[in-house]
């Protein structure tokens, strides 16, 4: 082929994710440029309000509380994530029977929807009736109020997120695992190094980009956090599980505040860009 | 002995592992499967087998419709992905057009942008092409997917180029040979990139629950997320779990011949499902 025919050919081939960019990222983004300086509920004329909703916004305690909801949920959700996906990890790295059956079984919930997921374990939660609070009493503990405590509805919410995808972690790590030569570990082991040396001075350099890539999608799956909080508890008790996505839904599709609800999801984009950055940074440096 | 006594004990703690994982689904069949007063009783076997919870779903909400519904999206969306995705990376990895380095980096670069910045305005161009309540909203916006472009580029930069020559010199078109060489030689890679977009589009909640509002277009993780926090399951958790179950039964009988690839696939793409 000739160089122009191979343009024709190359961008005709192209065009549907041309065609794609401009519709749905290159226009939204642009869009929402031009949202976030309006009032609008979409039915009514769109009103330029200059900066008005960023002044909103920076005094909206809501806003500010779901942003801490968010990173209390990861502050649990990614460290609890990343131990527990290690020792599994780690645990199916040894020569064991049945490794399949047990691989399976770590990653069932996560093909499974989160919807399902969310609903059964509002059920395992529940104070009064939920199987968790009754196998508590059964054994002589008191019942505890996992989702409609201020303090404990959070982290009751990020254990769950955690029960969900750890199986694809540890696959992760797993793959990872399985890439470092044995040898090292032999002359480690004829160095004499320990095993808990072993473990940070082969196994954790060795595994680093598993764990950068970890902690990068597992940060985002946590700022994506939504269908969670939207089945299990709507954001209660004392907006205490709203987290910003919902509260993005909420102002959008329950007030129709759609200037508003594109500056949050704006500004929200910018700090997730923003840590995501900065955690590829730090975790590469560690190499 | 004493090591054998050490491997058992090995296995009964991965064993309890792997149950922490499958008990809750256990359950939840139970559950679906028991009377209603028996569902807070902490034994798993019931006094008698019950379908009440299932007809109770059948009759209060039009579940078998949303089920139709979500094949239909999901299967028009994996079926596009597959073709749209494969030509763009069949593109980017073997024709050398110039732009090209540029748009993949457009495409790196999308792939970065938050949800989040995009969902408004999103919603907005869905109202003004007049597509709320309707099919369109659902799949226009997943026909190509960038994850799909970029697993089809490295895929298709490893088949050897005396195929692809071969069919060029026999005058073959490059659509052609994209459909009729690449794809039959890229099994692999169209099964990770099929099973990725049917389960992240098959267990997609919020795009639709923003884009339809009448029940005979939702899709089922959808009319069963709204039919657990309204009100017309009138708090029955039987009815609520055995709507969940009966989004979850497809995923799991598939799951269950397939899961190799389901791991795999899954693991290639670092998504959540």
């Amino acid at each position: 082929m000739d160089s122009k025919q191979e343009n024709r050919t190359g961008w005709l081939l192209a065009s549907p994710y041309v065609v794609y960019f401009l519709l749905f990222s290159g226009f939204p983004i642009v869009f929402s440029l031009f949202l976030v300086f309006h009032r609008w509920d979409i039915i009514s004329p769109m009103k330029f309000i200059g900066l008005v909703n960023f002044e909103y916004l920076i005094h909206d305690p809501l806003f500010w509380k779901s942003l801490w909801n968010t990173l209390r949920f990861l502050f649990i959700h990614i460290p609890l994530q990343v131990v527990v996906a290690l020792i599994l990890a780690e645990v199916l790295n040894r020569k064991i029977r049945g490794l399949m059956f047990f691989r399976a079984a770590f990653f069932l919930p996560v093909v499974i929807s989160g919807v399902v997921v969310t609903i059964l374990w509002k059920q395992l939660y529940s104070t009064e009736t939920g199987l968790i609070n009754l196998f508590l009493s059964d054994i002589g503990l008191p019942k505890m109020p996992w989702l409609t405590n201020v303090t404990l509805a959070m982290p009751s919410i990020a254990i769950m997120a955690t029960w969900k995808n750890v199986g694809l972690y540890t696959v992760l790590f797993l793959a990872g695992l399985q890439g470092i030569p044995k040898y090292l570990y032999e002359a480690a082991e004829m160095d004499g190094a320990s095993k808990v040396q072993q473990f940070f001075y082969i196994t954790v350099p060795a595994i680093n980009p598993v764990l950068l890539m970890v902690v990068i999608l597992s940060t985002i799956n946590g700022f994506n956090l939504f269908i969670e909080p939207y089945v299990m508890t709507g954001g209660s008790p004392l907006n205490s599980t709203l987290s910003v996505v919902l509260y993005i839904y909420k102002q959008a599709f329950s007030f129709y505040k759609m200037g508003y609800a594109a500056t949050l999801g704006f500004v929200f984009a910018l700090m997730i860009f923003s840590v995501v950055l900065v955690q590829r940074r730090v975790l590469e440096r560690e190499d | 002995m004493k090591k054998i006594l050490k491997k058992a004990g090995f296995y009964l703690i991965l064993l309890l592992g792997a149950l922490s994982f499958l008990y809750p689904f256990i359950w939840m069949v139970f559950a679906t499967i028991k009377p209603e007063n028996e569902i807070t009783q902490l034994q798993l076997w019931p006094s008698h087998f019950t379908l009440a919870s299932y007809t109770a779903v059948f009759n209060k909400i039009p579940i078998s419709r949303a089920f139709l519904n979500s094949v239909i999206v999901s299967s028009a969306i994996t079926a596009s992905v597959l073709v749209f995705s494969s030509m763009v990376g069949y593109a980017l990895a073997r024709i050398k057009f110039s732009g090209r380095k540029m748009l993949f980096n457009l495409i790196l670069f999308t792939m970065m942008i938050p949800f989040q910045i995009t969902l408004i305005p999103m919603y907005i161009l869905i109202v003004k092409f007049g597509w709320t309540d309707t099919y369109w909203a659902l799949i226009v916006p997943g026909m190509v997917n960038a994850f799909g472009i970029l697993l089809f580029r490295q895929y298709f930069q490893n088949i050897p180029t005396d195929l692809i020559d071969a069919a060029r010199i026999d005058g073959c078109g490059e659509v052609m040979i994209l459909f009729r060489i690449i794809w039959p030689n890229s099994i692999p890679a169209m099964v990770t990139v099929g099973i990725i977009t049917f389960m992240t589009t098959w267990n997609e909640v919020l795009w639709p629950l923003i884009v339809i509002r009448e029940q005979h277009l939702m899709t089922m993780p959808q009319m069963v997320t709204l039919f657990a926090i309204g009100g017309s399951a009138e708090s029955q958790q039987g009815v609520i779990l055995a709507s969940a179950m009966l989004l979850a039964i497809p995923v799991i009988v598939v799951y269950m011949f397939f899961q190799r690839y389901f791991i795999e696939s899954m693991a290639t793409s670092g998504l959540k499902g």
